[in-house]
């Protein structure tokens, strides 16, 4: 074994079983097959006849069996290697890292919540559609919108719900437009998604400041138009000062405004886009409404829409019906126009439950100063670092900062390289390379739920790593990351020779032959 | 002799008798970084000057790779499927990527020669 | 406020540092008209006592499965979710992280999505699986683009045993993303391979079907190939198979499943998870995001993202899809489930479910006027009333039990399945619960 190089920053003492202290080497539960062994109990049930018409399996599964005491280590050390909002700050712009109110997990839990199943007879669940109700309620009070679809399971799944609306009600009207116009500063999903509903996208580049090109969206506006997808603040940190000339544009042009929420965090309370003259725009509770990120999911994103757009929403509908709250599942009566399904049965209801806990811990008022906290903790940041970082637009920002990679020119060291340092600092990196407009972007969002001294302490090392890049110190950051569970992994050979699933060793398959 | 010309989308066309062997050039596949995958278009489409014919896939990165000249695609390099680091290590020979039957020879009057080439590449920085 | 550590001190410090007089100088963009100048009329913040006594009365006014004698699935089912499962999928590291793009700090989520991946193709038989999506029914939709894509044709063949909600969901992708859909009639007798043409591009079947019934499909298979299309099959069950023969050894080239019933509770319909898997040679067209194993730097062995320019935030229009988020959680709640049933444990399972069935299914047949539709069947059958089910139902929930779905809720207006009723029966169904069903049954037909 190889001694300690005090003087190499890319050495550590070996140790001869590859641990490196709390961080343990596991592999895959595929590799810890104790045949026949089982971390569940269960009895055995008596003799009875099959009905399965002889289509029983033949052969086994290929699952391996361990025990409970060797699955809860496993899962335990592999939560070891993750980075978590609850170990430190997330800066990840457009991502809405905020804390996950625990509360909430315990109120999602409650048997009248998690146990009931969406097909029970609608007079044995009414107090889950008061719960969707009350949901829905506190969004359109927010967004000051007059309806609200709740079935979207994600983000991009609202975005889709939101221009299936758009097209359903061009195409109610007789009018059939082709075109998308989208910023070039947009999130993918949302060309993805104009294109999935079977229109052109339309890029509108930015202006100088970072906003987008009034000039060159209005000229790109006709009778072709179905829609604009515009984020609000949108993907720089920015919010689009001339709003409302470009709603009205749009709507002069006959077609409909979509607002991407995704930045929503920014002026909750303090603004609501139906006064900014939207048409539709989708909520991600996961970013906004705090239901946690799951290290991926899952997500929820509610459609806000106008009353227009509101006839065409996907079912289920919850409405107030003359007594009761009534369960709409099928097209008729007033939702003779929806849409239809977008997904099984009826939302993310385990997603709403915590979002609506959250928004009633936090209240209206609450709410309002979770917004204006977002914005001065980035306006802090774009404060303090605006002279070791190169800042991509002049002026304040709204929730997030964008830099750019200017500051590193000369240095040799990337975006990916400063971010790859910032994780051996203990954080977890900024969105890079997004948006697409400013070279090497560095979006920070660092949230309301970051503390002052949070914020300090992240300054005072990003100011470090700067000062390090400038001074030439780029073996450094390519190095980086060195103290983590694994260092930069080789992503080109993933991509090349994709290795999806653990398989058996071929010397096994033949034994068993 | 063959000849080989150049566009400003960083693909090259090397002429052989009637038939165009078709790649992207040393500047582009050092932009791109590692290939890691190679979308070629069916034998016998017909493909246009300045249209996409293929794609090229880096980690990060996917890139439209635009037909130098129009005609009907005789033949692609299937040998990228197993090994896309040929593009990166030899982009000029053995990471050549389809072979068309040229519809109007007189396109490639419009091309880049090599010298041109290599000013618009210096240029670019 | 208990989320918010910004204390007046900090913010009028750091309001100085900005260089502005108050917070409103930072809103300054937003147009005067838009500019509310107090909070929306909501109610005022909250503590955890009035929050919590706010959603347990709501709480308290729906009727728990676990509390009376449950026979619901239609799609989803109540199963036993053991303890350890939802203690590590509470760990901070697992609930509180954000997806895997940053690999040498994620290798916890991307090691589990690994392991997802490979039971999913295990347990489908199938090559390759995707790290999930939102649930079943998108998933369907997601495999019938794909087999678009793949074949270059435009119209999907549903059979009429595809539920219900997964081939509206079907019909509301083809209407705006622009293709067909021909679906068959829920009760039809169907020979799916005579409606194959040229203009086919997959077939879309379930086993176990929305009635229950277990078929081989290794023949359909075959006539799809013939004819240049694609087999897919749901499972709307994924315990099934832990007892039935997989899709992959029946040919199928796609496998759209719903994974609710390992790791996850009933939820009101979500959030659940979405299955996902192919062949090794359709990979590249696949949705979602997908897990790769490779090395490090120091030569060890790891995992990454990969294979992402498939997707949306590469590929942008010319994505296979404009999914970004995927199921996380819910996958690892899967993922943890099926790691501590193993190979034995997930058998067992199946075998209870399947007792539990076929016991029910024998005492509900001596109910006068009840008659069994089903062949085959896993841990649901299909009943013939002799009165519309969805009143029976109703009935029954009265005398306090939940006794299946009718499958009217499905398709009202259609005579021929109004007297139908959908029965599940797991491993939580006990023999009181089936005394319950059937003496309640027997009144409310007499």
């Amino acid at each position: 074994m190889s001694a300690h190089q005090a003087d190499d920053p890319g050495s550590r003492l070996e140790t001869f079983s590859g641990n490196r202290g709390l961080q343990i080497e596991e592999p895959l539960i595929f590799e810890q097959d104790s045949p026949g062994h089982c971390g569940v109990d269960l009895p055995e049930p008596a003799p009875f006849h099959s009905r399965l018409g002889g289509l029983e399996r033949q052969g086994p599964i290929g699952l391996p069996g361990l025990s409970e005491p060797q699955i809860v280590r496993h899962f335990t050390r592999l939560s070891q290697k993750n980075y978590a909002i609850d170990a430190g700050l997330y800066p990840l712009g457009s991502c809405t890292m905020k804390h996950n109110p625990r509360l909430n997990e315990k109120l999602a839990r409650l048997p009248g919540l998690a146990d009931i199943h969406p097909l029970q007879p609608v007079s044995t669940v009414p107090g889950a559609l008061e719960l969707i109700d009350t949901l829905a309620h506190w969004l359109k009070a927010l967004t000051g919108m007059p309806a609200i679809a709740l079935s979207p399971a994600a983000g991009a799944h609202g975005e889709l719900c939101g221009m299936m609306c758009i097209r359903a009600a061009l195409e109610a009207r007789g009018d059939r437009r082709t075109r998308v116009l989208v910023p070039e500063s947009a999130h993918g999903t949302n060309p993805a998604t104009a294109a999935a509903c079977g229109y052109t996208v339309d890029p509108i580049p930015a202006n100088a400041t970072g906003r987008v090109d009034r000039a060159a969206l209005e000229a790109k506006l006709g009778s072709d138009v179905a829609a604009l997808m515009l984020t609000n603040p949108n993907t720089c940190g920015l919010f689009e000062r001339e709003i409302l000339e470009i709603a009205e544009a749009v709507h002069r042009a006959g077609a409909f405004f979509y607002c991407d929420g995704a930045n929503f965090n920014a002026i909750v309370g303090r603004v609501r886009p139906a006064d900014l003259g939207i048409d539709c725009m989708h909520l991600n509770l996961h970013k906004t409404f705090s239901t946690p990120h799951g290290g991926g999911g899952p997500g929820s994103g509610p459609v806000a829409l106008s009353a227009t757009l509101a006839p065409f929403a996907p079912l289920p509908w919850i409405v107030h019906g003359p007594e009761d709250l009534e369960f709409i599942e099928h097209k008729t009566g007033a939702a003779e126009n929806s849409l239809g399904r977008l997904k099984g049965f009826h939302g993310q209801m385990g997603m709403f439950v915590r979002a609506l806990a959250y928004m009633m811990s936090h209240g209206s008022d609450g709410l309002r100063q979770v917004a204006e906290d977002a914005v001065l903790n980035a306006n802090y940041l774009r404060t303090r670092l605006a002279d070791d970082l190169s800042l991509s637009f002049p002026g304040p920002c709204m929730h997030e900062v964008l830099f750019d990679d200017g500051f590193l020119k000369d240095t040799g060291v990337t975006t990916l390289d400063f971010a790859k340092a910032l994780i051996d600092e203990g954080y977890h990196p900024m969105t890079m390379y997004f948006p697409l407009i400013v070279h090497g972007a560095m979006l920070i969002e660092p949230t309301e739920t970051e503390s002052r001294a949070s914020l300090d302490q992240f300054v005072d090392v990003v100011k470090a790593l700067a000062a390090a890049a400038r001074s030439g110190d780029a073996a450094r950051f390519r190095a980086a990351p060195v103290h983590t569970p694994r260092r930069r992994l080789d992503e080109t050979t993933a991509a090349r020779k994709p290795v999806l699933r653990w398989r058996p060793e071929p010397v096994q398959r033949e034994a068993a032959e | 002799m063959s000849l080989l010309r150049y566009t400003k989308d960083h693909e090259w066309v090397r002429l052989d008798g009637d038939i165009a062997v078709v790649g992207i050039t040393d500047y582009a596949q050092s932009q791109l970084g590692d290939v890691v995958y190679v979308e070629l278009p069916e034998i016998g489409r017909q493909v246009e000057q300045g249209k996409e014919a293929a794609v090229v896939e880096s980690v990060k990165a996917a890139s439209e790779v635009y037909a130098p000249v129009s005609g009907e695609v005789t033949e692609v390099n299937d040998t990228l499927a197993a090994d896309p680091a040929k593009v990166n290590a030899d982009p000029m020979g053995e990471g050549w990527f389809l072979k068309l039957r040229l519809a109007h020879p007189r396109e490639l009057d419009g091309l880049l020669d090599e010298d041109a080439y290599k000013r618009f590449v210096e240029d670019q920085h | 406020m208990r989320y918010l550590p910004l204390t007046a001190p900090d913010r009028a410090e750091m309001l100085a540092a900005v260089g502005v007089d108050s917070i409103d100088a930072l809103f300054a963009d937003v147009p005067a008209a838009a500019r509310l100048s107090g909070p929306v009329d909501l109610p005022r913040a909250m503590g955890e006592i009035e929050v919590e006594r706010s959603l347990s009365r709501m709480a308290a006014r729906n009727v728990a499965a676990g509390s009376v004698p449950f026979f619901i699935g239609g799609g989803v089912y109540r199963h036993h979710i053991p303890a350890a499962v939802d203690h590590l999928i509470q760990r901070g590291e697992f609930l509180t992280s954000y997806t895997p793009y940053q690999p040498e700090i994620s290798q916890g989520t991307l090691q589990y999505l690994f392991e997802f991946q490979t039971q999913v193709a295990l347990l489908t038989g199938m090559d390759v699986a995707n790290a999930s999506l939102y649930d079943g029914a998108t998933a369907c939709a997601e495999a019938v683009m794909m087999a678009n894509r793949v074949t270059s044709r435009r119209r999907a063949v549903l059979s009429g045993g595809l539920h219900p909600h997964y081939r509206q969901v079907c019909a509301t992708y083809a209407r705006f993303v622009g293709f067909e859909l021909s679906a068959q009639d829920p009760r039809g007798g169907e020979k799916l391979a005579r409606l194959i043409d040229p203009s086919t591009s997959c077939v879309v079947v379930q086993n176990p079907d929305f009635f229950g019934e277990v078929r081989d499909y290794a023949e359909l298979a075959r006539a799809c190939h013939d004819a240049g299309a694609l087999l897919i099959v749901v499972v709307t069950e994924i315990l099934s198979l832990g007892a039935v023969r997989p899709p992959g050894a029946m040919g199928a080239d796609i496998v759209a499943s719903e994974g609710q019933s390992l790791g996850n509770a009933l939820n009101f319909g979500g959030p659940h998870v979405g299955l996902f898997a192919t062949r090794d040679t359709l990979v590249r067209q696949m949705p979602g995001r997908l897990v790769g194993q490779t090395v490090d730097a120091d030569g060890r062995r790891g995992w990454v993202l990969t294979l992402s320019t498939r997707e949306q935030h590469i590929r942008r229009e010319r994505a296979t899809s404009n999914i970004c988020t995927n199921a996380g959680l819910c996958a690892l709640a899967f993922t943890i489930h099926l790691a501590l049933l193993g190979e034995t444990g997930l058998t067992q399972l199946a075998r209870l479910n399947h007792a539990a069935a076929v016991t029910l299914s024998e005492r509900l047949e001596l109910v006068p006027g009840v008659r069994l539709l089903n062949r085959t069947f896993f841990n649901e059958f299909a009943m013939r009333l002799p009165r519309p089910a969805a009143e029976v139902v109703e009935a029954l929930a009265v005398r306090g039990v939940l006794a299946g779905v009718p499958v009217s809720r499905f398709y009202p207006g259609n005579a021929a399945v109004a007297d139908l009723l959908l029965v599940a029966a797991t491993e939580m169904t006990t023999a009181e619960d089936m005394d319950r069903l059937e003496r309640g049954l027997r009144e409310v037909l007499s």
